[in-house]
């Protein structure tokens, strides 16, 4: 597939010798805005057919029967495809041989273990064709009781939280710790099941050709998916392209091969042509995951001068019945808090929905959230402000590991934050401010955190015979400005402008990117692309500085210096050669290396890595119908380098308006009988609408990390989610008085009714 | 999807013979039935547009001060309306507290009164709705209903009316324009929509074909333009259902209330007049108690269908504040935020 993206056009204001750090605008802005930018559904290959899931109307139980022969006769449809008549696969959907693979719905059998799970797919010649037969198959079950809610089953311990993380930790003497306190606090928090609800509904357009497949589909991680559909229908990886230029979002959700994909492929496997398969948005409250809830119960004691003696965190969440995804939610104390002793647990249930997935900070959210409030809540006990009182407790090293951090600007993310916002002078008691109008006035705080991981990512950089350069990587732009940070990164380790510089992304066919997931793609991608354009350039200057007829034959010692198009002696600028002349004396048509990105063990080992960041917020609350507004959030965060600023702060805007939703707005409504999600559609499910953030401020705080990856970056993805949904809590808390626990924040708690 | 007959009549008399068809639905701008066939919650055989039906879509100001609205008016072009604003300032505020710009581009006056609830059990087939299916029962009652009405609900239906308009409407005594097969009649906006009792899928006076062509306010409903408020209190700022909302509307005589009108949305399956509460208000100074007097005689004979007896005690409090606020002076121009608690914050931003 040609690069999707046109040039890059060099912005005038273009430093010379760096892109990195420019505010540049998305590349791929004017293709979106004008409705040329092609997402996987847009697609339609000759012969493509429309298919529609049906789903499973209960929770638990079987289907016994399909009216198959109903949705056949209706005009349009082409074939319905159920257990009894489904392609064969070569692997078992049931499979799961490590944490990232996790079990589909792909018709293996009659069993329903969830609502909204595929049970049969409809294929016909239009997609109302295809809606309406799905709706002709009136499926009759055999229902059993489904379990529902944190108290609709057993609670067990299970083996791993997160992605292979121990489900409990112990240091220090906790119980000691907490009895020995003359402050304590205990309290339980409860957050709500959530589902990603990316824009951009979950798609699939796929077409066989013989043995080989193409396939049009949003994904986080290509190559993953590429090895789940080789295994499960027997091809080879290379047989199958994917491609993902863009995503309408993906949050977790598109991370790695869901159900619905399956049987996408499947259905063209079936009826021998193309076929395009997009869940309608209910569909999306099911087989691809979601955030599962959770219920924290947090115990702190702290000594007369606000020092902490001990946390503790325990999770209880839920899993479906058949996989296990446990929100890693009580771990988030690992890393913010010094304290002398803490405890963290996890406990889950098995429900009868869909399997729990990665949700944007997945552990982190909803245990910020919790931690956040409880640290508040500490802090009030202990008669400080909240921000002196996470000062007194600032952790020098990571509280969990002893190891001290790579990097750590959360001081100076507390001043800078605290004093654009104007925390000075905030009164400790809660309820004593209002607006002019009368309405309560709040302010809250929370630390932000999140992990600076690294994937394992690839990248090819090819120098071409005119001295431009073109470098290639398998790398995933979900809306968040990969197509232009990471070309930004490509022109600078090629020592190229940007218009000089070609940039194909998106296809499963360029070199393996990893994963855009855990805040890490930007990082790890960044790393192969940096390396692969250092790396020919390194073979260039051997090149020149080894050939006598080049100005700069001889400079090895003193080193040359790649930019603009041009190899410079370190030790004399004025000698110059450009790349074109480089190769054209050496005859040869380009130059091509690879670059990998991925985490060094040895840091890992020596360090603990994470971007961290404050966030202050201020809401309003109606005294007398508890209805809340946050009307200002500032963050400032801390995240090592930041390549583009514009989509760095665009990052943290959306993560705080993220933190806001899941403190006031989004939560799964659960039928506790039946298990049915009762508001799966975008008008009842809440997300924040611009009125409701009506002022975001962001501040990049400066931040050098020599250890996390050559180029200092940390992601910013997930983290200001962190920090802002429990800083919205504390600031409806000293609004009005009143400590709400259960997220999100209902209007009924308020108003004491 | 299934397939349906498209019928585009060119005169109303066509138009009333089409929808009386069985299996006939009227469609004008479609904003809530194309979802609704689209989740197969409706399923009409024939749809008979009436989006292009002539001399419908005009806001025709009387010389007495009473306004007539044609069905086919489009919210925004009504709230915008500069003299319609002007004299109604109350129901302008509902249309612009409700839904999105885009949708309110869209949505028609007629199609308005006539929008079906969002109650979550009527639109999810897997669930049991006596509206949407006779005799299935309600499995709302019993179920998530925090939201659900406490006003005039039936243990076959405790769902309530989403419309905003119509909750200013029915306090300012509007009269609903239908054309039928047998002529054309009016009937009071009040006594438009049933309450569910034994049959909640019944939930207008409309009888097959009954096209609704226009909404009157009278010229009385003017003359509480200088105190008239619509309140609306919601779980995110803007694009979002009432929780409770509630019209009031006041004319002042000497300090004393000459006559009050009061109407609640999100309560009931209607829009829910409050008479008894306007009766007491009258000769009282409109005052913080008298306010809240009339709330509680609004709410008297509320009671919870399930987890949602803190609306009850919400929509007191509403009630109490849209009087005052209306007693206070309707604004002089609508807030950047209609309706919204947060209306009198300064500066407040207009994204609604």
């Amino acid at each position: 597939m040609s690069d999707p993206i046109p040039g890059i056009a060099a912005p005038a204001h273009l430093r010379q010798g760096s892109s990195i750090g420019q505010p540049l605008t998305r590349r791929d802005g004017p293709l979106k805005v004008t409705g040329q930018a092609r997402y996987a559904a847009d697609n339609h290959p000759p012969g493509m057919l429309f298919a529609v899931l049906a789903t499973s109307g209960i929770a638990r139980g079987r289907v016994l029967g399909l009216d198959v022969a109903a949705a056949k006769a209706h005009p349009g449809v082409v074939e319905v495809m159920t257990p009894a008549n489904r392609p064969p696969l070569a692997g078992d959907p049931d499979a799961k041989d490590s944490p990232f693979m996790f079990r589909l719905d792909a018709l293996q059998n009659d069993a329903v273990r969830y609502p909204q799970q595929p049970i049969a797919v409809v294929i016909a010649e239009t997609l109302e064709a295809a809606t309406e037969g799905a709706a002709l198959l009136a499926p009759r079950y055999a229902a059993e009781p489904p379990r529902v809610g944190l108290d609709g089953a057993a609670a067990f311990v299970p083996a791993a939280v997160g992605v292979g993380s121990p489900a409990s930790f112990a240091q220090g003497e906790v119980e000691a710790g907490l009895a020995a306190a003359p402050r304590r606090m205990e309290a339980v928090y409860e957050t709500p099941a959530q589902y990603h609800n990316a824009m951009e509904p979950h798609a699939i357009v796929a077409a066989w050709d013989g043995e080989r497949l193409t396939l049009d589909t949003p994904s986080q991680g290509m190559a993953m998916a590429q090895a789940r559909f080789a295994a499960l229908f027997g091809i080879r990886p290379e047989d199958i392209h994917i491609r993902s230029p863009f995503l309408g979002g993906g949050f977790g959700s598109k991370g790695l091969a869901n159900g619905p994909q399956v049987l996408g492929i499947l259905a063209a496997r079936l009826v021998g042509r193309p076929v395009k398969l997009v869940l309608r948005r209910e569909q999306m409250y099911g087989p691809v995951g979601h955030r599962a809830p959770t219920r924290q119960t947090i115990r702190m004691g702290a000594d007369a001068a606000g020092g902490f003696t001990a946390i503790a965190s325990h999770t209880l969440t839920a899993t479906s019945s058949f996989d296990d995804f446990i929100e890693a939610a009580a771990d988030v104390a690992h890393t913010l808090y010094a304290t002398p002793a803490l405890h963290t647990s996890h406990e889950a249930v098995r429900l009868d929905t869909g399997t729990p997935m990665f949700m944007r900070a997945p552990g982190e959210a909803p245990g910020s959230i919790a931690l956040e409030s409880a640290v508040d809540e500490m802090a009030f006990a202990c008669g400080m402000d909240p921000l002196a009182f996470r000062l007194r407790n600032y952790a020098e090293v990571e509280p969990a590991s002893g190891k001290p951090f790579s990097s750590k600007a959360l001081r100076e993310c507390y001043a800078e934050g605290a004093a654009r916002f104007g925390w000075a002078g905030r009164p400790l008691q809660p309820r004593q401010m209002r607006d002019e109008a009368g309405l309560l006035v709040g302010w809250g705080m929370g630390t932000a955190t999140f992990p600076a991981m690294m994937m394992a990512g690839h990248a090819r950089a090819t120098l071409r015979a005119d001295g431009s350069g073109l470098v290639e990587t398998g790398a995933h732009d979900m809306g968040q400005g990969a197509w232009t940070a990471l070309a930004q990164v490509a022109a600078d380790g090629m020592g190229l402008p940007l218009d000089r510089l070609e940039f194909r992304s998106g296809t499963s066919d360029l070199p393996d990117a990893g994963i855009a997931g855990g805040s890490a793609h930007m990082a790890t991608v960044s790393s192969a692309i940096h390396g692969a354009g250092g790396a020919v350039i390194d073979r260039l200057a051997a090149l020149a500085t080894g050939d006598e007829r080049s100005p700069l034959f001889g400079a090895g010692n003193a080193g040359v210096v790649a930019r603009e198009g041009r190899l410079h002696r370190r030790d004399d600028e004025a000698r110059s050669e450009s790349y074109a002349a480089i190769l054209s004396r050496a005859g040869l048509a380009g130059l091509e290396a690879m670059g990998q990105g991925a985490a060094d063990p040895a840091a890992q080992k020596a360090f603990a890595m994470h971007a961290h960041g404050a966030v202050f917020v201020e809401v309003k609350v109606d005294p007398d119908f508890g209805q809340i507004r946050a009307t200002r959030v500032v963050g400032a965060f801390a995240a090592g380098r930041v390549i583009n600023p514009r989509m760095v702060r665009s990052q943290y805007y959306g993560g705080m308006t993220w933190g806001v939703s899941f403190a006031l707005h989004e939560h799964a409504v659960t039928d506790r009988r039946s298990g049915r999600i009762m508001n799966a559609d975008l008008a009842e499910y809440h997300l924040p609408v611009n009125a409701d953030v009506p002022s975001l401020e962001a501040i990049l705080v400066a931040e050098q990390d020599p250890h996390v990856n050559p180029l200092g970056i940390k992601g910013v993805g997930e983290i200001a989610i962190t920090g802002t949904a429990g800083a919205v809590a504390n600031a409806v808390w000293h609004a009005t008085g009143v400590r709400v626990r259960r997220f999100p924040i209902g209007l009924e708690a308020l108003i004491g009714a | 999807m299934n397939r349906f007959e498209f019928l585009r009549p060119t005169t109303i008399a066509e138009a009333v013979a089409a929808g009386a068809r069985p299996g006939a639905a009227y469609h004008a701008a479609g904003t809530n039935l194309l979802d609704l066939m689209k989740g197969g919650v409706m399923r009409p055989g024939t749809l008979v547009d009436v989006g292009r039906l002539p001399g419908l879509d005009r806001i025709e100001h009387a010389a007495d001060g009473g306004v007539r609205i044609g069905a086919l008016v489009r919210n925004a072009d009504l709230a915008h309306d500069p003299g319609f604003a002007a004299r109604f300032p109350a129901v302008a505020e509902a249309l612009l507290s409700g839904a999105s710009a885009q949708l309110r581009n869209a949505a028609t006056v007629g199609g308005n009164l006539l929008q079906r609830t969002r109650c979550g059990y009527f639109y999810d087939l897997a669930s049991a709705c006596n509206k949407r299916t006779p005799g299935a029962g309600c499995d709302a009652r019993g179920g998530e209903n925090r939201l659900h009405a406490v006003l005039g609900w039936s243990e076959a239906c405790i769902a309530t009316h989403p419309s905003d308009f119509c909750v200013p409407l029915a306090a300012l005594d509007a009269v609903v324009e239908i054309i039928g097969r047998d002529g054309a009649r009016e009937v009071p906006l009040a006594d438009f929509h049933r309450l569910p009792g034994e049959a909640p899928e019944r939930e207008t006076v409309l009888a097959p074909g009954d096209l609704v062509v226009a909404v009157r306010l009278p010229a009385e409903a003017a003359g509480f333009a200088a105190h008239a408020r619509y309140l609306k209190v919601r779980e995110r700022t803007s694009y979002a259902f009432a929780v409770v909302s509630a019209a009031a509307a006041l004319r002042l005589e000497d300090g004393r209330i000459a006559a009050a009108r009061i109407a609640l949305g999100g309560v009931a399956l209607k829009p829910w007049r409050a008479r008894a509460a306007e009766a007491a208000l009258v000769g009282r100074a409109p005052a913080e108690a008298a306010c809240r007097e009339a709330a509680a005689l609004a709410l008297a004979d509320a009671a919870p269908s399930g987890d949602n007896a803190f609306k009850i005690e919400l929509a007191r409090r509403i009630v109490a504040r849209a009087l005052l606020l209306a007693a206070a002076g309707t604004p002089g121009r609508l807030p950047a935020l209609p309706a919204s608690p947060f209306a009198a914050l300064p500066g407040a931003q207009a994204h609604v």
